[in-house]
């Protein structure tokens, strides 16, 4: 009876794609925002992502996440290179900075301090120029984003295209002069700023005169060292915060969806796709079922066994579930690669595709479940009547 | 009425043996509750027998189409027994209600009730597919019954694509093509012309002679009496008689 099914499904044109679409579109919608929403969040800890040699950050206990800059004494690096297990803890500044620009705008950066002997945190990809190159003096490197966009020159020429911030070029940060000997990328985050790498020691020379300058302790845990446990045993020497890499992302993603409308927004557009989709394909399949009912009752009557009506249902319902679902991700799949470098945080991990299954089973389940039951409860006796 | 010469289904007269298939006794049944009871069948008793072609007559909600449905195994009766080939349907549970009708009945409906996405031989091949028969000798079973109801040109025509005969011919087949012991026919040609019903009727005819097989068919049709080998009158949920030949009802 398989066939039967599958050809009663499929034979009414009309229907069998108002149902596929309706799934096409619940899985696609609820994809797509799954994917946009774990693409933002993923942004929310890009720094973090590109530091990734670090094991261990540690900061100020009332940090909240990797933008909420609250400055360290310099001696807790010390205490931090102290713990047992530490194989090397280095300083990092993050800092907004104002820097002006060669035609006198002045435009707020994000300035990084790497430490200076071993540049750790350096950026991950470098388009021009070499990291190493910051040792040379009054040396900063900018991520291409900012240098082609605020930091960019306007052009002599009017109305042609800016010119984008190169190397050898000057800009003064806070104002101390600054020469460009790089040009990296860096992963996209929230804060729109351009950044710019230096040393520590050049970074806390540009920064405003502070008591406190040290941001964030970056640590490397010793080969075979439990990190979990490293991390627990320098919140009890030194009193900071530790968290490991990981921990630190889980921190600043958390803070994120407690103080932001981001999970309520795209917890909506799911909901939505979600019930789109089980508005409109529930609805069409279990129409298409209603319409079949004559046809149900046919095949009760010449010995159809609920079992058996069940079954052709179910197959129903797992065929349009499963093309639907297969046409919304896939289109979802490819909204993503149109949509890559663009500024559209997208990211699909497999783990989406999952939930999108589940969303789409519990709608045909959902959309099967109410043909089912009328099914079952059909007489067969309707058969005679016309 | 008969012409040996053009059945389809060949076989010799002689042998027609006339056993009892359905046995009725005191049916009864009443639909809707409250006030609102409607009294559909009030104590039927008919016997049904093989190699004959039996009719059911009567005024429009007489109760004609509540017993064939109750005999066919699709609608429980109030009171009273069917014994079915020897078997009670009160012995039977949903279980075995459901094997009978799939295995020993054959329907045929006033509008045909063919699945209008399947094609003729798919349709047709159903009731084997319901008993599980590999798809491929359904087919192969139902292209074979269709060639006996003069079908075997169109067997990949959708229903939309054949006429209202040729439609009722699919039926049949498919009624026929899991050898069913029973066929119930109700107004198999009110939806056809004259001369249509009267080839569908003589198909149906030949079909139940030669087999072990009994037919009742409902209809308002006097114009396919002559067809009957028993005609039973209903009236008000009874049978008011039964007649063992047209030309008796007609002397009546
Ligand atoms: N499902 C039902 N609910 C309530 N009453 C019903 C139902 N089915 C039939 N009846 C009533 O039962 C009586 C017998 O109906 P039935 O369909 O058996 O008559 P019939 O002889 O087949 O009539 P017709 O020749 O018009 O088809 C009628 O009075 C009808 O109104
Ligand atoms: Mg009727």
């Amino acid at each position: 009876m398989r066939s039967v099914a599958i050809k009663m499904l499929v034979g009414d044109r009309a229907k069998y794609l108002g149902i596929i679409m309706g799934l096409t579109f619940a899985s696609f919608l609820i994809t797509e925002q799954l994917a946009i929403f774990t693409g933002l969040m993923t942004r929310t800890f890009g720094f973090i992502t590109d530091t990734s040699i670090a094991d261990i950050w540690v900061m100020d206990p009332k940090v909240q996440f990797v933008d909420d800059i609250k400055p360290m004494q310099d001696m807790q690096l010390y205490r931090t290179r102290g713990v047992e297990g530490v194989e090397w803890a280095v300083p990092l500044y993050k800092g907004l900075l104002k820097a002006k620009l060669e035609n006198g705008n002045y435009q707020t950066v994000i300035l990084i301090g790497l430490d200076d002997a071993t540049l750790v945190g350096a950026p991950p990809v470098m388009l021009g120029g070499q990291s190493a190159d910051l040792r040379r003096s009054e040396a900063v490197i900018v991520d291409t984003v900012g240098a082609a966009g605020k930091l960019s020159k306007p052009s002599p020429l009017p109305g042609a295209k800016r010119i984008p911030l190169a190397i050898g070029d000057n800009i003064e940060i806070n104002d101390n002069r600054a020469t460009v000997v790089g040009i990296c990328r860096v992963s996209r985050t929230f804060q729109s700023q351009p950044v710019v790498y230096t040393t520590y020691s050049r970074a806390t020379t540009f920064a405003p005169k502070e008591r406190k300058l040290l941001s964030f302790i970056l640590v490397k845990a010793k080969p075979g060292e439990d990190i979990n446990a490293l991390a627990a045993r320098i919140r009890k020497v030194t009193g900071l915060a530790a968290h490991t890499r990981d921990g630190f992302k889980e921190l600043t993603v958390r803070y994120y969806m407690k103080y932001t409308g981001i999970p309520i927004n795209f917890g909506m557009a799911v909901l939505l796709g979600f019930i789109v989709g089980t508005a409109i394909a529930g609805q069409t399949f279990y129409n298409f079922t209603l319409e079949n009912l004559k046809h149900f009752g046919t095949l009760k009557a010449m010995g159809a066994s609920n079992k058996t009506l069940l079954g052709m249902i179910v197959l129903q319902a797992l065929m349009v579930g499963g093309i639907g679902y297969g046409l919304g991700v896939g289109a979802a799949t490819i909204f993503g690669k149109l949509v890559k470098g663009t500024e559209l945080a997208f990211r699909l991990p497999w783990q989406l595709l999952v939930i999108t299954a589940v969303a789409i089973t519990l709608i045909c389940i959902f959309a099967a479940l109410l043909s089912i039951r009328k099914v079952i409860k059909l007489e067969p006796a309707i058969v005679f009547k016309t | 009425m008969r012409d040996k010469n053009k059945n389809p289904f060949p076989c010799d007269e002689e042998t027609i043996t006339q056993t009892l298939a359905v046995h009725c006794k005191g049916i009864t049944k009443s639909y809707g509750n409250g006030n609102e009871v409607v009294n559909a069948l009030n104590g039927i008793n008919l016997d049904v027998f093989t190699g004959q072609l039996t009719m059911l007559v009567g005024p429009s909600g007489c109760g004609k189409t509540t017993l064939i449905s109750i005999m066919a195994g699709i609608l429980d009766q109030d009171d009273g027994d069917c014994v079915v080939f020897g078997k009670s349907f009160k012995d039977m549970n949903e279980f075995e209600k459901t094997l009978y009708r799939g295995n020993q009945v054959g329907f045929v409906f006033q509008s045909f009730n063919l699945i209008p996405t399947l094609t003729a031989v798919e349709n047709v091949a159903i009731p084997l597919l319901i008993r599980r028969t590999d798809r491929k000798l359904a087919l192969e079973k139902a292209a074979e019954t269709l060639k006996n109801v003069a079908l075997s040109e169109r067997i990949n025509a959708l229903p939309s694509q054949l006429s209202g005969g040729q439609q009722q011919r699919v039926a049949i087949a498919r009624s026929l093509v899991h050898e069913p012991r029973l066929i119930v026919c109700d107004e198999p040609t009110s939806s056809l012309d004259h001369e249509t019903g009267f080839r569908i009727m003589e198909l149906l005819q030949y079909a139940a002679l030669c087999a072990d097989r009994a037919l009742v068919i409902v209809t308002h049709d006097p114009r396919i009496f002559d067809f009957a080998d028993r005609i039973a009158k209903m009236d008000d949920g009874r049978i008011v008689e039964v007649f063992d030949s047209p030309e008796d009802m007609k002397k009546s």
